[in-house]
C-alpha cells in the first residue's frame, strides 16, 4: 500500500469516528474515547509521514478515487510539499488530542466539539492531500464549516455567534476567490487536475489575476491584514485546544494552499508578484503585533500574533518570488526555507501558547489578564512551558523562532543583488518593519507573561488557581521540548526541507548536518553562520554558574519581609502595573495612526470626591475604511431589491421582458 | 425547384409572424381566440413542410399534434371558457394599438439582426425560420406584457410557445421526444391556468389580473 492510501485509510478512520461521537454522544466517556482515538490517528499519521520524508526521500504518490465529478474522480496525492504541511497538520492534531484528554473534560457541551473535531482534523488531512481542483476546494470547505461550527460551540455568546458570522462570511469569500482562481487556472477546456494545470500555459494577464485571487482567498483564511478581521474573532472564541489547532494548523493550511499555487501551479513568476507579497506580510507583521498589544484578553492577543507571524511567512515567501524571477536560485531557495521553517515554528509555538491560555482558563475561568496575576506560584509548569513559548515567539535564541526569522533576514539581506529598484527599495523596508515587529512582539510577550504569570493576584480567581491536569501539562512541556530542539538542532530542520524546495524551485540549500558542532550556515561561511547549541550552551552554563556563584558566595540567610510598599501599607493589588498601562507608551506612538485612540480624562474639580476617571477608546481604522462602506453598500443594495419583492404580476412579466430585449440589444450591438 | 421549396418555407414562417402582429391588435377575446387557430393552422402548415423538405417523417407528427391540440381542442375549450365566464366584452391593450404595433416591428428587426449576426454559419432555411421564430415568441410575449386580461395573456404564452415549435422544428435532428413534452407541457400549463381563471373569477368576480393586487399583502 502507498503511502497516501494509508494516510486517505487514516483520514476515513478520522470521520468515522466523528460519525462515531455524534452515534454514542449519550455515553459518558465519549469524549476521552474520541480525544485518544484522534490522537493516536494524528500520531500514526505523523509516524507514518516521518518515515516516508526520512525512508523515500519524499517520493510522489498518488491516488484516485471514483468520488466527485463523475468525469473527474477524486484525485489524491503526496509529494514532498505535501509530506511537510501534513506533519505539521499531523503534529498540531496529535498534540492537541492529547492535550484536549484533559482540557476537554470541562467542556459544558461536549457533543457540540466532538464530531467537528474529527472531521476538522480529516478536513485538513485532505485539503493537503488533494490533487485536483474540485477535490480541494470541497475538502477546503468542508475544512472552514467544521472549524465554523467549533468556533460556535458556546453559541449562546452573542460575540460569539457574531464572530461566527464573521467567520462565515470571510471563508465564503475565501472559497469564492479561490474558485475563481482555479476556474482560470483550468483554463476554457476545463482541465480541473493540478498536473493539467501544472503543464499548463497561462498569459501574464490570467497568471496575475490568479496571483490576485489567491492572496484574497487563502490570505483571508490565513490572516493576511486587511482579510485578517475574522481571525482575532474566531480563534478566542472556540475551545482552547480547537484555538491551538485554528491558529497553529489551519492557517498553515491556508500557507499551503497559497504555497501549492503561486509556486507550483502557476508557473513563472513576474517581478511585481514578490513586491506584491512582501507588501502584505509586511504590513501584516506590523499591524498584527500592534494590534496584540492592545489587548487585554490572552486568547486574542494570541491570535492577534498569529496575524503577525503569518505576516513574517509571507515576507519569506515573498522573497522567495523575488529571488526566483531574477534567477537567485540560492537566495529564493533561502527565502522559501526561512518560510516553511517559521511554518513550522509557528505551529509549535502557538499551539504551546494556545495550550497555556487554555490552561489559565481552566485553571481560573478567566481570559481577561487584567483579572490575573501571580500564577506561577500555583502553576509552576504552566507558567515554565508558556514562557518557553513566549521566548520562541519573541524570536530570542536559543528557541526556534530566532533561527527562522534570522534566516529571514538573511534572505533580506541579499537584496542588494536584486536589479529591480522596486524591490531594491522594498526589500529593505520590509526588513525594517520586520525588525520593528521583531521588538514589539518581545514588548508584548513581557507584557502577556509579566502581566499574567507574574506580581501578585488581581482577582479571587487567580489566587485560588491551582494546577492543570498532567494530559495538558506533558503537551505543554512537549511542545516545550520540541521548540528547543528544532532552535538548538536547526539543521535538522533546513535538510528535512531540502526536498520541499526542490520540488517547488529546483533547488536546496546546502547540507547543514554535516557541518561541525551543528552550525547552520545559510550562503558562505564567510557571511554569517549561527550554532544555537553553542548559544544554548552559553546560556545554560552562564545561568548555571551565576546561581552557583551566587548560592556560594551570597549570604544564606533567607528573610521573608514585605516589600517596600511606598509608605502605603496593604497596597491593594490594582496598583499594580496592569495590562494596559503597560501598552500606554505605545498606545500613543501608534493610537492615531492605526486604532483613532480618544482618550478622555475627566478630573473632578477640587473639593469633589467622585473618582477621577480616564477612558481610553481605541477604534479599527480598517474596520471602518475597508469593511462598514461594504456592508452599508451590501444593505442598501438589499433594500433596494427588497422592493422587487412586492412587484405586481405583470410588473414581473415586463422585467422578464425587458430583460431579454436588453439582452438581445447587447447581442445586436455587441461589435 | 429548390428555391421554391425555401420560399414557401419562409413565406409560412413569415405568415406565423404576419398572424403574431394580428393578434396585437385584436380588441375582442373570441376573435383573439380565432386568429390563434389560426395561427396554429399555419404552424401545423409549415412544420409538416418543414417534414417534407427534411424528409423526417417525425415531424409529421408534430404537425398532427399542432393542429389537434392548439388549432382545435384549445380554440374550442377557450371558447367555452370565455362563454361561461361571460366575457364577450370589449378588451382594452394597454399601450394602444398603434405604439403596440411600433414595438412589435421594432422587435421584428430586433430578432432579424441579432439572428443573422450570430448563425453566421448555419445553413440559409435554418437561419431565418430562427429569425421568425424569434420573432414569433417576443411578439407573444409582448403580447403577455400588454394584456390586462388572463385569457389574453393564457393566448399570448401559447403563440409563444408557437415561436419555439416553430424553431425547433426548423433545426434539423431535433428528436421527437423533446417536441411531445414541449407540447405536452404547454398543454398542462393551458389547463392549469384555465382552472385558475375560474377560480380567480369566483373569488373576484373579474380576470382583469389588476384585480388580484388590489388583495395583495400589503409592502
Amino acid at each position: 500500500m502507498t503511502a497516501v492510501a494509508m494516510l486517505m485509510w487514516v483520514v476515513a478512520a478520522l470521520l468515522a469516528t466523528a460519525v462515531l461521537s455524534v452515534a454514542f454522544s449519550r455515553t459518558a466517556a465519549v469524549s476521552h474515547w474520541v480525544y485518544s482515538t484522534c490522537a493516536v490517528l494524528c500520531a500514526s499519521a505523523l509516524g507514518l509521514l516521518l518515515v516516508h520524508l526520512l525512508g523515500s526521500g519524499a517520493s510522489t504518490s498518488g491516488l484516485t478515487l471514483p468520488l466527485g465529478l463523475p468525469w473527474l474522480g477524486a484525485h489524491f496525492r503526496l509529494d514532498a510539499l505535501a509530506t511537510f504541511f501534513l506533519i505539521v497538520v499531523n503534529l498540531g492534531g496529535a498534540a492537541s488530542s492529547v492535550y484536549a484528554l484533559g482540557y476537554g473534560r470541562h467542556e459544558s457541551a461536549p457533543h457540540r466539539v466532538l464530531p467537528f473535531y474529527a472531521a476538522f482534523l480529516a478536513g485538513m488531512n485532505l485539503v493537503v492531500l488533494a490533487d485536483d481542483a474540485f477535490a480541494f476546494l470541497l475538502c477546503w470547505e468542508f475544512m472552514s464549516l467544521t472549524s465554523w461550527a467549533l468556533v460556535m460551540t458556546q453559541h449562546r455568546e452573542h460575540e460569539n455567534t457574531r464572530a461566527a458570522y464573521i467567520y462565515l462570511v470571510m471563508a465564503s469569500f475565501g472559497t469564492l476567490t479561490l474558485l475563481l482562481a482555479f476556474g482560470l487556472l483550468a483554463g476554457p477546456d476545463g482541465h480541473y487536475g493540478f498536473a493539467a494545470m501544472r503543464s499548463a500555459v497561462h498569459t501574464p494577464a490570467v497568471s496575475a489575476l490568479v496571483l490576485v485571487l489567491v492572496l484574497l482567498g487563502a490570505g483571508s483564511k490565513a490572516g493576511l491584514v486587511p482579510l485578517h478581521v475574522w481571525l482575532p474573532l474566531a480563534h478566542p472564541a472556540a475551545p482552547s485546544h480547537v484555538s491551538a489547532l485554528m491558529s497553529g494548523v489551519m492557517t498553515k493550511v491556508a500557507v499551503y494552499g497559497s504555497v501549492r499555487i503561486i509556486f507550483d501551479l502557476l508557473g513563472e513568476p513576474a517581478w511585481w508578484w514578490g513586491m506584491l507579497v512582501l507588501f502584505l506580510g509586511g504590513i501584516s507583521t506590523v499591524l498584527g503585533v500592534i494590534y496584540a498589544l492592545m489587548q487585554h484578553d490572552l486568547k486574542r492577543l494570541l491570535a492577534y500574533h498569529t496575524v503577525e507571524n503569518i505576516g513574517i511567512i509571507y515576507i519569506g515567501l515573498g522573497l522567495a518570488l523575488a529571488f526566483q524571477t531574477n534567477a537567485m536560485s540560492g537566495a529564493a531557495t533561502l527565502a522559501l526555507t526561512a518560510a516553511l521553517f517559521h511554518v513550522f515554528n509557528h505551529s509549535l509555538f502557538k499551539s504551546l501558547l494556545f495550550f497555556g491560555a487554555g490552561a489559565v482558563l481552566t485553571a481560573t475561568g478567566q481570559r481577561d489578564m487584567e483579572q490575573l496575576g501571580g500564577l506561577i506560584h500555583r502553576m509552576p509548569y504552566t507558567s515554565f512551558a508558556f514562557l518557553v513559548g513566549c521566548v520562541a515567539i519573541s524570536a530570542l535564541p536559543p528557541l526556534n523562532g530566532f533561527v527562522s526569522e534570522w534566516l529571514t533576514f538573511q534572505a533580506i539581506l541579499q537584496s542588494t543583488d536584486l536589479p529591480q529598484w522596486g524591490l531594491k527599495i522594498m526589500v529593505p523596508a520590509v526588513g525594517g518593519l520586520l525588525a520593528l515587529s521583531a521588538a514589539l512582539a518581545a514588548a508584548c510577550f513581557v507584557k502577556a507573561f509579566g502581566v499574567t504569570f507574574l506580581g501578585r493576584p488581581r482577582s479571587a480567581a487567580a489566587m485560588q488557581a491551582h494546577e492543570v491536569d498532567r494530559y495538558s501539562l506533558a503537551t505543554m512541556l512537549g511542545f516545550s521540548l520540541l521548540c528547543l530542539l528544532a532552535g538548538i538542532l536547526p539543521g535538522l530542520v533546513i535538510d528535512a526541507l531540502a526536498p520541499v524546495t526542490m520540488s517547488l524551485i529546483g533547488a536546496r540549500m546546502p547540507v547543514q548536518s554535516s557541518i561541525p558542532w551543528l552550525s547552520i550556515i545559510p550562503i558562505t561561511a564567510g557571511r554569517s553562520s549561527y550554532n544555537g547549541l553553542l548559544v544554548f550552551a552559553f546560556i545554560a552554563m552562564s545561568g548555571a554558574l551565576a546561581a552557583y556563584v551566587i548560592h556560594r558566595f551570597a549570604s544564606r540567610a533567607l528573610r521573608r519581609a514585605p516589600a517596600w510598599d511606598c509608605g502605603f501599607p496593604d497596597a491593594d493589588p490594582a496598583t499594580q502595573y496592569t495590562a494596559g498601562s503597560f501598552a500606554q507608551p505605545i498606545r500613543r506612538v501608534f493610537g492615531e495612526l492605526a486604532f483613532r485612540l480618544r482618550e478622555q480624562l475627566d478630573l473632578p474639580a477640587p473639593g469633589d470626591i467622585r473618582p477621577a476617571r480616564f477612558v481610553a477608546t481605541l477604534g479599527d481604522r480598517i474596520w471602518e475604511l475597508m469593511y462598514l462602506p461594504v456592508v452599508g453598500a451590501v444593505q442598501f443594495g438589499a433594500e433596494q431589491l427588497n422592493r422587487v419583492q412586492f412587484l405586481t404580476i405583470r410588473r414581473y412579466l415586463n422585467l422578464v421582458f425587458l430583460t431579454l430585449i436588453t439582452l438581445l440589444l447587447v447581442l445586436a450591438i455587441w461589435p | 425547384m429548390e428555391r421554391l421549396v425555401f420560399d414557401i418555407a419562409h413565406s409560412l414562417a413569415g405568415g406565423l409572424v404576419l398572424v403574431s402582429f394580428m393578434m396585437l391588435y385584436q380588441d375582442r377575446l373570441s376573435a383573439l381566440i380565432n386568429i390563434f387557430a389560426v395561427q396554429a393552422v399555419l404552424l401545423a402548415l409549415s412544420v409538416a413542410w418543414q417534414a417534407y423538405m427534411q424528409q423526417a417523417p417525425h415531424l409529421y407528427i408534430t404537425a398532427a399534434i399542432a393542429l389537434v391540440f392548439k388549432a382545435i381542442v384549445i380554440p374550442v375549450a377557450l371558447h367555452r371558457i370565455i362563454k361561461q365566464l361571460g366575457i364577450h366584452r370589449e378588451i382594452e391593450p394597454v399601450v394602444g394599438i398603434g405604439s403596440t404595433m411600433f414595438i412589435g416591428i421594432g422587435l421584428v428587426a430586433l430578432s432579424m439582426v441579432v439572428m443573422m449576426r450570430v448563425t453566421g454559419q448555419a445553413a440559409p432555411v435554418a437561419r431565418e425560420d430562427l429569425a421568425f421564430a424569434l420573432s414569433v415568441i417576443l411578439l407573444g410575449m409582448l403580447m403577455m406584457v400588454t394584456r390586462r386580461n388572463a385569457v389574453g395573456q393564457v393566448i399570448g404564452f401559447m403563440s409563444l410557445e408557437n415561436g419555439l415549435v416553430l424553431a425547433a422544428t426548423g433545426a434539423k435532428g431535433m428528436p421527437l421526444v423533446v417536441e411531445i413534452s414541449v407540447a405536452f407541457s404547454v398543454l398542462i400549463a393551458f389547463i392549469v391556468i384555465g382552472i385558475f381563471l375560474f377560480r380567480i373569477r369566483e373569488r373576484f368576480d373579474t380576470v382583469d389580473l389588476s384585480a388580484l393586487d388590489r388583495h395583495r399583502g400589503g409592502q
